[in-house]
Order: C-alpha cells, then structure tokens, then sequence
C-alpha cells in the first residue's frame, strides 16, 4: 500500500520503513522552534526536574514574538529567562530583538526550514511550515521540554485529508480566501487530528508565502498538520537561503496513497472572503457582506505579515486614506526594512497607518492595538475567537490583505477589486 | 461530592479558558485566577475542588498555550469531561497528568450541578443525582502511564531512572 508524504516524512523519523495512519511512533526532531510565551515555562520545568539539558543546540530556534518588544514587566521578565537561557545553552540561532519576528514567518525567511524534516514547535501555527513539504505541528510546553531534553516526541501518524486547489484565483482573490473557504466547508473541527494535505493546480500560481497562508491555518479547522508538496517554487526559495545544512530529502505522496476524504475547491470562483466573530469557519464572500462598518484594521501576523501581504495591502491604499484606526506589522526586521526600501512604508504613512515593529502585537491580544468593548476589526490574523484581540465584547473580522486595506480606506467591509 | 458545571456549547477555545491578556505569567495561582473568565466570568468562585467542567465538541481548540490546562488544573478543577477535545489540550493535559474525558452525548447525560464520582481505571462516571452510571472509554496504556506518572516529564525521568528509552 503506498504512503502518503507526512507517513514517509513520519516513516523516516521513526527509522521505519513504513508507516500508516493511527500507528504511535516515537520521532526524532529534526528542528524546535521557541518563542517567549510557551518556552520559558518548559525551561523552568526541566530545571525542577533536573534534566536541565538540550539536545542539540544547533536544532533549536529561538524568538520572542509575541510580546515583544517587551509589553510590561511579567513580559520582560519572560524574555530575560528566554534570553538567559538561550545564551547559557549556546543556542546557535537565537534572534534577540533588533533580529527578532513573528517567529512562522522568520524561520522560514531566515532559511529554517528544510522539506522532508519533522519539526515541532511550542505554538499552534507550527503547522505553516508544512509549506515546505514538512512535518510540522504545534506542540504545548512539556512536549517542548521534553523535545528539548531528548530531541524525541511521540506521535500518531495522522490520517490524511486530501485538498484540491483547481483553477486559477481571480484578481484581487488570495490564498487566505482559499483557506477561509476550506475551513467554512469543513468547520473548525472538521480536520482534528488529520494532516491536510493541498495539491492541485491553484498552488502552481502561489509564492512560498501565499502557500504559507495556506498552511498556516489548518490548525483553525483542527488539523495536527498541514502539507503542501515540494516544486520548482519551494526549491527556488530555498536555494541560497539555508542555514546550516543546505541539503533536504524531497518525499512525495505515493499515486495509491490513503486519504480518508478528498475535497476540491475550484478557486477560480472564489471571491474575497470575510470569517465573521466568533469562529474562522464563518467565512462570507465579500459581496454578502459588504458595508458592514469597522472601528480598526490590522494587518499584520503569521498568517498574512509578509512582504507579500504587505505589497498587497499598499497596492490598494497607494494614494487614498484610511478611515479608520489601522495598524501595519511588519513581521520580521527583514520585512520591516523591505518595506521601506520598496516603498511601502511611504505608502502606508501616507495613507494615515501606524506602523509597529514586528511582533505578534494585537493578534492575540496582546498589545499595539488592543480593541475596547464593542469595537470591530477587520484583520488579517488567524482567529476571531470571543475576545482575541481585546475585550470580550469585541469582534473580529478575518481576511485578506487587499480586503483588510480596502474596509480601511472606506471604514466598512469593501471589496478590494474595486481599487485594483 | 464533585459537582458538574455543564456548558453547552462547541468549540470551547484557548482564549475562553485562559485569555491572552494573562499570557505574561506562566504562575498557576495567577492563571487559576482567570481560569475561563471569557466563558464564565463567575467561574473560579463557583469551583470548588474537585468539580467537574462538562462541554460540547472539541474543547480546547485554538492556541497551544498549556496555560489553559494550568488554569484548569489551578482552579482545582478535577475533570474535564467533552464530547471530544481539540488535539494539542488534549496532548497537553496527558503531558500535564490531568486526565481528559472523552465522553460522546455528555452533555445529554449529566445536567448542571449533577454529583458525580469518576472511576478513571474501570472508565465509569457515577452520576449520583440521576442515579446512573455512565461508561467512558479510558486512555490508552501509554497515556494513561505518562497521566499515573504525573506527567511527561515525571514519566521521562523515571524512565531514565530504569534506563530504558526516553519518551515512549
Ligand atoms: S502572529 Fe498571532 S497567531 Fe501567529 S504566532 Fe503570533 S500570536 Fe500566534
């Protein structure tokens, strides 16, 4: 019977010459990923049990992200243990602030991530890198720890789910609209446990960081993982760009592989789409929604921080102004600085937006644009869940970026293709 | 006698249990503190040891932030009982030793403020105020070690004690 890439990826990991869905394997870590909220407990957890040690201090990546620069002091104070610890243990790449970012968008930027490894790290949209055609999934702070201690983690091999992108997108239609119409399909629970996997001629069309959108958020419809396969786009963006070991095993999915669904989406007939509070799986298209009035955009995160998403949102705010409260992140010093040389910045502060340093920010909650009661955004983050972005009674609105800087302009849910 | 909160409701996310605002600290008594305020913001005061948190489908989705089993755990809560967890909680409460009950139609079969007693080796819920009994499946053996264990970590390091092999 023939294997799907995440089985062979998984396969390989285990040191066994196959797998199937629903096997428990014990995996080797190839690469853990460490950010400022779930990792400085890990810390304190192995030193009170006193395996106090690291596996591999070239395999681990470590950021702050999500409230840095540090937002008060219970924050800064998460950071110093972070940054202790990652210079006690000599971790090879550390990005302290000044190198730091939202840490799915600078590992991979930063050259991290190599097709065929298993890669884990302490949050929920570790998935993104599956982008790649990796393993990657999102762990809590014991699996962590004991990641870091032993370099190990047991795993189920996931079923898998397959998705088909057919067609082409339309103008001013993006991969998060993709997404957000495969997880109004399924539901926020329609894939637990599965690994997603997207195949199809739409992806042909999309960059690296239009697939990472993609990935990014399988976990919003309860996947462990999502996985797209390698091509000629995955090999270009990585060539050059590898820290480290520059050489990756490419697994394919076997013609007679096993998936327990297949869904087909033709993205040609896809329009923008808005998911509506509280839940990603409430996804409109735009014309059903249009009008709809917003007290803050966002643009910014994992899912849609990129120089791509950024390009996208000043292609539609060049020459007009923002309406209402909008806040441009940058999710990494690379693309904060490629934002500026390329113009965007200008276009941005032209059109009456903040621009924050690269950090998780508002996306959780954190800060940079914490919403009061009763207020909505318009966003480009992953989740509109009760309360994500401020307070309780606050609403969250995901989408695009064209369509986060569209309702901007006009202070309402506004289709983006009438200003492109 | 442990008492049933029941919430009807799916989807039960991270940000419910534990909001990100608390993020900062990874101190359990803190975190107990605001343990599902955005659900329920009388929770923590209603609570008493023991009781027993009763929800819909996938509990637990959204972030993997473990503080959501440390705010559970913190609160004294004794159980977690869903029509079926969200994969990372559910993984994080076995690494954590509290023990997540997968109990499909819980929500038909224990009403708010029902006693209940749980049997976590046999697999059964006496319901004591309705006056049945309600059968679980229990979590596979391995699982169920790393939970008697105390946790992963707890179940590592003995390993490592008997010199076997980690993590299994
Ligand atoms: S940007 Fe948002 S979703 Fe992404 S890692 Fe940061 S907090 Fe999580």
């Amino acid at each position: 019977m023939g294997m799907t890439i995440t089985e062979k990826i998984l396969a390989r990991a285990a040191g066994k010459p196959s797998v199937k869905a629903g096997d428990l394997i014990n995996a080797k870590i190839d690469l853990i990923m460490c950010h400022d909220v779930t990792t400085p407990p890990a810390i304190s957890m192995l030193k009170k049990h006193g395996i106090d040690r690291v596996f591999d201090p070239e395999k681990i990546v470590v950021t702050p992200d999500h409230f840095q620069p540090a937002k008060d002091i219970p924050s800064a104070e998460l950071h110093k243990r972070l940054d202790q610890w990652a210079r006690e243990k000599n971790i090879r790449y550390y990005y302290p602030l000044g190198r730091a970012g939202v840490c799915h968008a600078l590992l991979p930027e930063q050259g991290h991530i190599r097709p065929g490894e298993v890669i884990v790290g302490g949050d929920s949209h570790t998935c993104t890198y599956g982008a790649f055609a990796a393993f990657s999934t999102g762990i809590g702070s014991t699996d962590l720890a004991a990641a870091i201690a032993t370099g190990m983690l047991w795993f189920k091999v996931p079923a898998s789910m397959k998705f088909v992108l057919n067609g082409t997108l339309g103008h001013g239609v993006c991969s998060k609209d993709v997404i957000l119409e495969v997880i109004r399909r399924i539901g926020t629970d329609g894939a637990l446990y599965r690994a997603m996997e997207f195949v199809g001629p739409a992806l042909k069309q999309m960059s690296m960081e239009a697939r990472m959108t993609i990935t990014n958020m399988a976990i919003e419809a309860g996947g462990k993982s999502g996985i797209i396969g390698f091509d000629e786009t995955t090999r270009a963006y990585l060539e050059g760009r590898l820290k480290g070991k520059t050489d990756y095993t490419v697994f394919e999915s076997d013609p007679d592989a096993q998936y327990i669904s297949t869904e087909t989406i033709d993205c040609s007939k896809l329009e923008p789409m808005v998911a509506f509070p509280h839940l990603p799986s409430n996804g409109r298209p735009i014309s059903e929604c249009a009008g709809l009035p917003m007290d803050q955009a966002y643009i910014g995160s994992c899912t849609n921080g990129r120089i791509e998403d950024m390009r996208q949102a000043a292609a539609v705010m060049k020459g007009r102004t923002v309406k209402i409260r909008t806040v441009v992140v940058p999710a990494t010093p690379h693309i904060w600085k490629q934002m500026i040389d390329e113009g965007l910045a200008q276009i941005f502060y032209d059109a009456g937006c903040v621009i924050s340093a690269p950090t998780c920010g508002a996306c959780l909650g954190g800060f940079m644009g914490i919403l009061a009661e009763g207020e909505r955004c318009i966003s480009t983050t992953n989740r509109n869940f009760v309360g994500r972005m401020g307070h309780p009674k606050s609403e969250v609105y995901l989408a695009g970026p064209a369509t986060a800087a569209a309702s901007a302009v006009e202070g309402k849910l506004t289709d983006p293709r009438k200003f492109l | 006698m442990p008492k049933a909160h029941v919430y009807k409701r799916d989807h039960i996310n991270t940000d419910e249990i534990i909001p990100a605002r608390y993020l900062n600290t990874d101190n359990v008594a803190e975190l107990a503190k605001h343990c599902l305020e955005d659900l329920d913001p009388g929770f923590v005061k209603k609570c008493t040891p023991g009781d027993v948190i009763v929800a819909g489908d996938d509990f637990g989705c959204g972030s993997s932030r473990e503080h959501a089993v440390w705010a559970i755990q913190g609160a004294k809560v004794g159980a977690v009982i869903a029509h079926s967890f969200a994969r990372i909680f559910y993984r994080n409460c076995i690494n954590g030793g509290f023990y997540p009950i997968e109990l499909p139609g819980a929500l038909e079969k224990i009403r708010d403020g029902d006693e209940l007693q749980i049997d976590y080796e046999a697999g059964t819920i006496r319901n004591k105020t309705q006056n049945t009994t309600i059968r679980f499946t229990p979590l596979p053996d391995f699982a169920l070690a790393i939970v008697r264990d105390g946790g992963l970590l707890e179940h590592i390091k003995k390993k490592e004690k008997g010199k076997t092999e980690n993590v299994r």
